[in-house]
């Protein structure tokens, strides 16, 4: 296992708090391990000192969170007899179209589906959710948690580690490697409801896995909150390719806080696509902490309607000879928002870095805002760091090319949204991944359920 | 009148100016019309004004096709009455194959038409034929359409276009502008090989090259917004031999 390793860490000021949420230290499951009890009951604390963040907070300063109706949230277990509809099948099968080594579905927090290759089980993956976790394997949870993503990290953070109650715990022995993907659905079907969720995904040296995570959920009338801590850890020489589709329904207040440290000639593929939620807060950051590390992101977000999405990435070379790329492409329509803010950090020392980092986004009428604000940060002087961000509109002229070939606007329109996003969609190595994303856009652009 | 792309009166202007002063030109289908002219002389602005770029205003004359004013058209349903326009300068369009962007157009035309949609194997079929007949790699269907694309390339691309689409009139803007020797052949082919009684042409074009290759039926000298000289191949050669001015002094005698 690394060592802890520096951590960017943003700057948190204080203010007068101006969202105000109704939880409270009793609501946090301590659990009889005393390390799982340790870390939540610091995770507490720190999420009670750390103040709310308000637009007056540089990486919040695009996206005010003063509409959240913070009072009305309730946890799950607060809400007697509580059900909501299932997840629909077309989101419980395979999203890779081929047979999976182990799927989890969660819903209100329990596991609907559970299931591990049981020769992987053998081998020692451990492929579970977080309660079974705690309750199975408590020592191994207890050392991994919050190894990755600190509590200090921002108050969002610190409050998905300390109430998590969703969540999943991804271990992969050192040396062993899955051929096929593992498959966790997080499903959130009811209004009102807080959700907490901690996802740990630990691959040992050697190891290798592709893990696909969905955040999902229908359109529901009443506002709800997810917030979650993602974990990645990715051992040296191991190699993680780490899919993650977000389409929650548009009433979903969604604040996530997600890392991974890339260790010795490891290899991480981070996939991003993002489609649903009312406002989305992300940092996703990538710590590339040893000689050799290689950090790749691909994002897409596409928001409509009155949604707001707003992913924060950092690519950190905190070690000489490390490789990062990262391309996000975004659209945004109606009256929507999006906000990419992005920056490579090289540490002092991390010489014969290269880092590449790329925004484009389309903005497809008038009412509807892109706003990109790339990056760098260099502290060492052996480096090649590029970047490049574009916010432009659909152009007339492509739009006319298509008509005169028989293509009714709306329909041109998506064809050349299919085909800003297909450079993203190149990279996603699932076929059945990519057609998801498409029937996100086709919804979008008016096509479809 | 059925067969007939007719252009009556055609008057059309930017914002700034009048482009168009009153073009008159009947094409019928099975006939190839070449239409020449200096620079500045509103070849390209008829090409637009035909198909409906919104740059352009119409503020007198009407153009029939097959009896129809497409002028009250959108564009596109004037690719579904059969009008084609092989651009001058067709736009990249990244991310988007040459295959999936014309069975897309081929299936918008079906539906405007009310047919069924082309299946995806009876499209790549009915692709792989045309391709053929053009002589092109079956690889570049596969190719982001006109994305990195050399001239040639570009042009051959919007002659598969046509091909595919089937127009009754297709109308070429100078679509042997920037081609070498070889690539002018490629793409003049192609022309001939969808010349026939269904079609007519109306080719734009500064030089009389192409026509040695396409032999026109009628040819068509345009000045200042108006159709100043028509007659059949030979005006052409005359034109090859006095230029424009000694050509239309001539006229004028």
């Amino acid at each position: 296992m690394t060592q802890n390793s520096p951590v960017v860490t943003r700057r948190v000021r204080t203010r007068r708090k101006e969202v105000r949420l109704p939880f409270t230290r009793e609501q946090v499951r301590l659990t009889e391990h005393p390390g799982i009890r340790a870390f939540r009951t610091k995770a507490w604390e720190t999420y009670e000192v750390i103040p709310m963040p308000t637009t007056q907070d540089e990486a919040w300063r695009r996206t005010d969170i003063r509409g959240l109706p913070a009072e009305s949230f309730r946890l799950p277990e607060e809400v007697v007899g509580l059900t909501g509809p299932e997840a629909p099948a077309h989101l419980k099968e395979s999203p890779l179209g081929e047979e999976l080594a182990g799927q989890l579905v969660l819903s209100l927090e329990e596991p609907v589906v559970a299931r591990l290759d049981a020769a992987l089980a053998e081998q020692g993956v451990i492929f579970t959710d977080l309660r079974t976790a705690e309750r199975e394997y408590p020592d191994l949870l207890a050392r991994l948690m919050g190894q990755v993503v600190k509590p200090v990290e921002g108050k969002f953070a610190a409050l998905a580690q300390a109430m998590a109650r969703g969540g999943a715990l991804v271990y992969i022995p050192q040396g062993v490697h899955l051929d096929r993907a593992l498959h966790v659905l997080l499903w959130g079907p009811v209004g009102r409801l807080a959700y907490f969720d901690h996802l740990i995904l630990w691959l040992e040296a050697g190891a290798k896995a592709t893990v696909v995570v969905e955040w999902a959920s229908p359109d529901e009338p009443e506002e709800a909150m997810h917030v979650g801590a993602v974990e990645l850890h990715v051992g040296e020489d191991a190699d993680l390719t780490f899919v993650e589709l977000q389409s929650w329904g548009t009433h979903m207040w969604n604040f996530t806080h997600e890392r991974a440290r890339v260790g010795r000639n490891a290899r991480l593929n981070w996939i991003l696509g993002a489609v649903g939620s009312k406002l989305t807060k992300s940092f996703m950051d990538i710590d590339l902490v040893e000689p050799g590390a290689e950090g790749y992101m691909s994002g897409f977000y596409f928001a409509d309607d009155h949604q707001h999405m707003d992913h924060d990435t950092q690519q950190n070379h905190l070690a000489p000879h490390t490789t990062s790329d990262l391309l996000f492409k975004g659209a945004v329509k109606d009256a929507a928002r999006s906000v990419w803010q992005g920056l490579i950090y090289v540490a002092p020392g991390a010489q014969g870095t290269d880092g590449y980092q790329a925004n484009r986004n389309l903005v497809l009428n008038s009412g509807a805002r892109a706003d990109s604000i790339p990056g760098l940060e260099i502290m060492a002087n052996q480096v090649r760091c590029t970047h490049g961000a574009t916010v432009s509109r659909m152009d007339e002229e492509q739009i006319f090319y298509l008509r005169t070939r028989g293509l009714p606007r709306k329909e041109a329109e998506r064809l050349l949204i299919e085909g800003f996003f297909a450079e993203i969609l190149d990279r996603i190595p699932f076929e059945k991944i990519r057609e998801r994303f498409r029937a996100g856009i086709d919804r979008k652009m008016g096509y479809g359920g | 009148m059925a067969d007939t792309l007719e252009i009556r009166n055609l008057h059309a202007r930017t914002e700034e100016r009048e482009i168009l002063k009153g073009v008159n030109l009947t094409i019928r289908k099975g006939e190839v019309h070449a239409l020449m002219g200096p620079n500045g002389a509103g070849k390209s602005t008829l090409a637009y004004v035909l198909m409906g770029h919104p740059a352009y205003e119409v503020t007198e004359g009407e153009v029939f096709l097959n009896g129809t004013n497409i002028l009250e058209l959108e564009p596109e349903e004037r690719a579904h009455a059969g009008l084609f326009l092989a651009f001058q300068y067709p736009v990249a369009v990244p991310g988007v194959t040459i295959a999936n962007f014309l069975r897309a157009a081929l299936n918008a035309k079906r539906q405007a038409q009310g047919l069924e949609e082309i299946s995806i194997l009876e499209f790549r079929k009915l692709l792989m034929d045309k391709m053929r007949l053009l002589k092109m790699d079956p690889a570049f269907a596969g190719r982001y359409v006109n994305d990195g694309f050399s001239g040639g390339e570009k042009k051959k691309a919007e002659i598969l276009q046509m091909a595919v689409l089937e127009p009754e009139f297709a109308v070429l803007d100078e679509t042997d502008s920037g081609l070498d020797i070889d690539a002018l052949r490629i793409v003049a082919e192609g022309i001939n090989a969808l010349r026939g009684p269904e079609r007519g042409f109306l080719i734009i074009t500064h030089y009389k090259r192409i026509l040695d290759y396409v032999r026109p039926d009628f040819v068509h000298v345009m000045v200042d917004g108006r159709i100043a000289a028509s007659g059949g191949p030979e005006l052409a050669d005359q034109l090859e031999a006095k230029g424009y001015e000694g050509l239309l002094q001539a006229v004028a005698q």
